[in-house]
């Protein structure tokens, strides 16, 4: 009865050997191409370290009357704008400029990518049902698998350092632009789609006049999305190396510093609601047509 | 009577798989109902044969599930048809390349919808060049060819107002303006008066009539509501399940309904005011009496009577005696639509 009672599981020799077989292809293959992959991401890397040092180079009175600015011209609120200035005036008296300054680096550019990747995988799997097919599982995948499980070969490959760090930031960010970015292309009304035909529009006219601009306010839910997804993954970026308030959390978990882990973290949560509220007051103001009660 | 404009030939539509298959039982007799519980497809279109006159208002009429909308779509293709013909101008749309039904739809045929669709994050002035935008004409050109449209169905002062700040009717002159910016000779109206609420359908049926007396479009309207047909079709096609049951002028329609399906259509009609004394009258002019136009409806024609204390009028075609009419002719003809039904006789 013992086939009952004991799984019939793989052979111990045999999975041993394939978790060998596994690790030792992937170190070799890293061993081979590591070089040549960091030298791809080398672009990135400079454009990272470019922008970080351009924020911290920045007297600290600019960089706040143009975050500040930016807030203002996105929301059209005084009062964010000014909560902005607010916000980064205390962090700043904290003691937490630098880091603020690394992590609003990395930040940006883990959404600048996402952006530039997203939207246009989000087109293509809009436009296609077999493609949606296919992406649907690997953004399943992206966003279930636990976050040390990819960290891991993504250290392997590059080492550890700023690149393995924005990487991981975006495996985990990436998914919901696209998602969202699919999900309002295939919302917009068939109606109106119907009309922009029957006037003759080839797909890209279709494309460009009438199926982003509808689906802006969805682009835009995901652009936020993957802004507040990006933040929460500074803490663990720090892990593998990157500088920024990530690092002092990471510090006060291992040493128990109690004040040191809340003020970081909630230098990140200032942050966080800065991106939030500007970049949804903006996404709402491109809604502003449809003011006026007459649904169209 | 001249070359048809659009010329619809033995065209079948069926919905499902596999379509093409199912036009042999169609062919074979096989009608609606029957085609869904046997095979589990949907007759759209049954076999439409139609001729649409050159610079006229051609109805197309039906309840809803007739198939009316289904057709209209295929006049530019937006649906593809399961085998039949569609020329126009002596050309088969159905056989246009990609290239060449893109230059048909933005040159030759504009739309008007039921629902508008408008584009709801631009502009009046927008919306109405936006057929002209597709084209690539330059941007000052398209303006003002759009403006000329924007002032001639009275939205002037609104063109930098958002489609969700006008009303339903004004949204419908964005939708008709946009449609005639382009120059498009046929103008195909899906149903465009019908979410509009009576009165401003009214005003609207009115708008059409006068652009229609001054530009001479084919125009093809798709509508349910027999009013408005009468009101603006020169021809009147009526469809039920995909089928056509009659076509032919409006007096044509309701003096002589084909079968019970058109008279029960056109029942309720105000028969004094849509028939014209030409279809009533009787053949020889009586001697003396007044003078009445052909066109002239009932209604007006026995108020002339009455007026001239006469018994009988003389009915004029092109300035020429062409028939007499007594007040019991028209009486005659509006008491028969209570009974219209036995004199077919075709249906039951």
């Amino acid at each position: 009865m013992s086939f009952l009672t004991e799984f019939p599981a793989m052979d111990r020799q045999d999975l041993r050997d394939l978790k060998k077989g596994i690790d030792f292809t992937f170190k070799d293959f890293s061993r081979t191409y590591g070089e040549a992959i960091e030298n791809f991401f080398d672009p990135l890397l400079y454009f990272l370290v470019w922008f970080e040092q351009l924020l911290l180079a920045t007297p600290w009175p600019v960089f706040i009357a143009i975050a500040s600015g930016l807030a203002y011209l996105g929301s059209r609120s005084w009062k964010l704008a000014l909560g902005t200035a607010f916000a980064f005036l205390l962090i700043g008296y904290m003691g937490m400029w630098k880091d603020t300054m690394s992590t609003v680096a990395l930040v940006s550019v883990a959404t600048l990518l996402c952006v530039l990747i997203g939207i246009p995988v989000g087109i293509l799997m809009a436009r296609s049902d077999r493609m949606q097919a296919v992406i649907t599982p690997i953004l399943d995948v992206m966003q279930t698998i636990p976050i040390f499980v990819y960290l891991l070969p993504v250290v392997i490959l590059l080492g550890l350092g700023k690149v393995p760090g924005l990487m991981a930031v975006c495996i985990y960010a990436l998914p919901p632009i696209v998602r969202l970015t699919n999900l309002g292309i295939r919302l917009v009304d068939k109606d109106i789609l119907e009309a922009a035909d029957a006037f003759g529009s080839s797909s890209r006219q279709k494309l460009f006049d009438v199926q982003i601009p509808l689906a802006l306010p969805n682009i835009f839910a995901g652009i936020n999305q993957t802004i507040m997804m990006a933040l929460a993954m500074v803490v663990i970026a720090s892990m593998i190396g990157v500088r920024g308030l990530g690092m002092p959390v990471l510090q006060s978990i291992q040493n128990q510093y109690l004040a040191l882990g809340i003020f970081n973290g909630l230098a990140i949560v200032g942050l966080a609601i800065i991106f939030d509220r500007v970049s949804q007051k903006y996404g709402m103001r491109l809604q502003k047509h449809r003011e006026g009660g007459h649904d169209v | 009577m001249s070359e048809p404009k659009v010329r619809i030939r033995n065209l079948y539509k069926i919905f499902g798989p596999k379509d093409k298959a199912m036009v042999k039982h169609v062919e074979d007799g096989m009608g609606k109902p029957e085609l869904l519980e046997k095979y589990g497809h949907v007759l759209g279109l049954n076999n439409i044969n139609l001729d649409i006159p050159k610079r006229e208002v051609q109805v197309i009429m039906g309840l809803s599930g007739s198939g009316k909308s289904t057709l209209i779509r295929h006049i530019n293709r937006l649906i593809e048809p399961t085998s039949g013909e569609m020329i126009v101008d002596g050309e088969d749309v159905l056989e246009m390349s990609e290239d060449t039904l893109r230059q048909f739809r933005r040159k030759k045929a504009s739309m008007v919808f039921q629902k508008f669709a408008l584009l709801p994050h631009r502009t009046v002035a927008d919306n109405v060049a936006y057929g002209l935008a597709v084209q690539d004409v330059a941007d000052t050109e398209a303006r003002e060819r759009s403006q000329k449209w924007i002032d001639r169905v009275g939205l002037t002062g609104f063109e930098n107002h958002y489609p969700a700040q006008l009303s339903g009717g004004m949204q419908q002159r964005v939708g008709l303006a946009r449609a005639l910016a382009t120059d498009a000779e046929i103008l195909l109206m899906d149903e465009a008066f019908s979410a509009l609420d009576p009165l401003i359908r009214t005003d609207m049926q009115n708008v059409l009539l006068d652009l229609q007396e001054e530009l001479h479009k084919t125009i093809i309207f798709i509508t349910h509501d027999l009013d408005e047909a009468l009101r603006i079709g020169d021809n009147i096609a009526i469809l039920r399940d995909g089928m056509m049951v009659q076509q032919g002028s409006p007096q044509k329609i309701v003096m002589n309904p084909a079968d019970d399906y058109v008279t029960d259509f056109i029942k309720d009609i105000n028969r004094g005011r849509v028939l014209e004394v030409g279809s009533v009258m009787h053949k020889k002019p009586p001697a003396r009496g007044p003078k009445i136009d052909s066109k002239v409806a009932i209604e007006d024609a026995m108020q002339t009577l009455l007026a001239a204390k006469a018994k009988e009028a003389i009915v004029m075609r092109d300035g020429k005696p062409a028939g007499g009419l007594s007040m019991e002719d028209m009486v005659g003809a509006i008491a028969r639509g209570k009974g219209a039904a036995t004199d077919s006789g075709a249906y039951t």
